[in-house]
């Protein structure tokens, strides 16, 4: 299944269309696929242009221009719920692949595109030419189909909303030595590990940095002189564990000595490591 | 020569939260300074087959011909060293096993996969790769992707068609414009980059760069090189925390030491003559 446009004016939807072809045109002039017989709209005004499952909006230098969600655009690159405006006409896109038709595995599986096997739809079925899904002038025109109830805003596919970019880094060094104060140098980060369960810190019990708190809100925070000991904490969704990344000596926990393995960590663990002792609890 | 002194080496693959099999392949010979990866497609068990494949003939045969003629070594006919030309040949020979095996058991019918592979000498490095598997190198603060994919993601970034910041939305992630096994011969990109002294490679499998973003893997390379072996779980970790949606596979190079070639006053002057 493609993506969609469902065509509304004033709210009350007008009809839905399937990007079945490689170029759907939009205008005012008959021969457009998608034809929009209102003076606001230019003859030939957008055109969008798919290939396989993305979706691009090009205006084509129309009069009173287009608007992706509110924004003019020359050229834009479709997300689905995006609302396109072309004067009192909105259209809303609709590309719920993944979620629906074959299983999100399915898709995702990387596939050879052969050359010769051209990024068309092709197989689709293509409206003959000359025969345009012409929309008829409000307000002449039918009641919603029923159907598009099912078209959840939020049903997108697994395949984007896992792949949105974390923003920022999501690591942070302490240095933590008997002359220098803690340092911090990563900014915040927005990673998920951050939005799930409570948030950790480890307090210094000893040594010049006494006293020094620090928040572990970054997927990884190294502890330790490098060169001489380092341990790593990383923080997961099933919670924080501290792994020896270098040195001769490994980290300790409650007093007993760590292996290469990673350890999870609990409230009020006492780690010592490069002769600081240091409290991890989970902050209230 | 042997590079095991000089590199090292780490590497880890997982077959991510999602999928039952590991299609993803990965070998390496740190004496040789060998590293490939490989991440297959195809139905049923036909894609760990052909990444399979793919690794054992590359390595072995490579592993065999690098002891035979010296990877820095000029070839004649180019002038570009021969490690490109043994590249090139074992891949081509991969190509026609998998591509023979495709086409004469009906159950490996259209099976295929993506490769990167490096050969390390004379404190260089020649990268070949084919498809979405990846080469990055991590020097100093700078993390970069050294491979360029062969997907229609990125010919439409290169056309313009749309940026790298909207191409992490595209829908459009998996499909691949060139893999070995597919078609009778392949041609793979080949390149020689020149290396220093403390460099991190990474190679991965697009499991890793599709569910973690460059940014944090150049840092958990720079937070974590101390410790190789932990990288890569760390980074296999950090992909399947982030949902694991496919295999993940990488292998860690660190160079920690000179490898220049021996330059004895004979290959010296050789190499005046030329």
């Amino acid at each position: 299944m493609g993506a969609k446009l469902i065509l509304s004016m004033d709210g009350l939807v007008l009809k839905e269309i399937t990007l079945t072809k490689e170029r759907t045109t939009i205008g005012r002039k008959p021969h457009n696929d998608i034809q929009i017989d209102n003076l606001a709209v230019s003859g030939e005004h957008a055109v969008i242009v798919t290939i396989l499952n993305d979706s691009f909006l090009e205006d084509l230098g129309s009069t009173n221009g287009t608007l992706v969600n509110g924004q003019p655009i020359k050229k834009h690159f479709l997300q689905s719920n995006d609302v396109v405006e072309l004067g009192k006409y909105k259209l809303k896109y609709i590309n719920d692949q993944g979620a629906k038709g074959a299983s999100p595995l399915d898709f995702e599986k990387t596939m050879v595109l052969r050359p010769g096997a051209t990024p068309k739809p092709a197989e689709a079925p293509i409206s003959k030419p000359g025969i345009s899904q012409t929309v008829p002038t409000m307000p002449a025109s039918p009641p919603p189909p029923p159907t598009l109830s099912t078209t959840q805003p939020n049903a997108k596919p697994l395949a984007t909303s896992q792949a949105v970019p974390t923003a920022g880094t999501s690591h942070q060094t302490v240095h933590v030595s008997a002359s220098q104060p803690i340092s911090t140098t990563q900014p915040m980060s927005t990673s998920q590990a951050v939005a799930t369960g409570k948030v950790a810190a480890i307090q210094i019990l000893s040594g010049a940095s006494a006293g020094r708190e620090m928040e572990l809100t970054k997927a990884l925070t190294t502890l330790g002189k490098p060169g001489v000991q380092v341990a790593v904490i990383t923080k997961r969704p099933q919670g924080y564990f501290i792994t020896h990344v270098e040195g001769a000596n490994f980290p300790m926990v409650n007093g007993r000595l760590l292996d290469a393995q990673a350890h999870p960590l609990s409230d009020h663990d006492i780690v010592e490591l490069a002769g600081v002792k240091m409290e991890f609890f989970y902050k209230t | 020569m042997n590079l095991s002194q000089a590199l090292e080496i780490a590497s880890c693959t997982d077959p991510g939260i999602v999928r039952s099999h590991n299609e993803d392949s990965v070998a390496a010979d740190a004496a040789k300074g060998l590293v490939v990866l490989a991440d297959g497609m195809g139905g049923y068990n036909a894609g760990e087959v052909a990444s399979g494949m793919a690794t054992t003939v590359i390595t072995t045969e490579l592993q065999h011909l690098l002891e035979e003629t010296p990877p820095y070594k000029l070839e004649p006919a180019s002038g570009t060293p021969y490690a490109e030309k043994l590249m090139r040949e074992q891949i081509a020979k991969a190509n026609t096993s998998i591509y023979q095996a495709a086409q004469s058991q009906p159950q490996y019918s259209g099976m295929g996969t993506t490769l990167v592979a490096a050969v390390f000498y004379d404190n260089k490095v020649t990268v070949a790769h084919i498809g979405d598997s990846r080469l990055y190198r991590l020097r100093g603060e700078a993390f970069e992707q050294l491979t360029r994919d062969h997907s229609l993601l990125q010919e439409q970034i290169d056309s313009g068609m749309i940026t790298p910041e909207q191409a992490k939305f595209s829908q459009n992630k998996n499909l691949v414009t060139r893999a070995l096994g597919i078609d009778p011969t392949v041609e793979p990109e080949i390149h020689c980059h020149a290396t220093q002294l403390g460099d991190v490679y990474l190679l991965c499998s697009d499991g890793l760069n599709d569910m973690v973003s460059d940014e944090d893997i150049g840092m958990t390379l720079q937070t974590l090189s101390a410790n190789l072996r932990l990288a890569a779980q760390q980074l296999v970790q950090m992909a399947n925390d982030n949902g694991g949606r496919d295999n993940v596979s990488v292998i860690l190079v660190r160079v920690v030491r000179d490898y220049a070639a021996p330059k004895g006053w004979l290959s010296r002057f050789v190499s005046w003559l030329r």
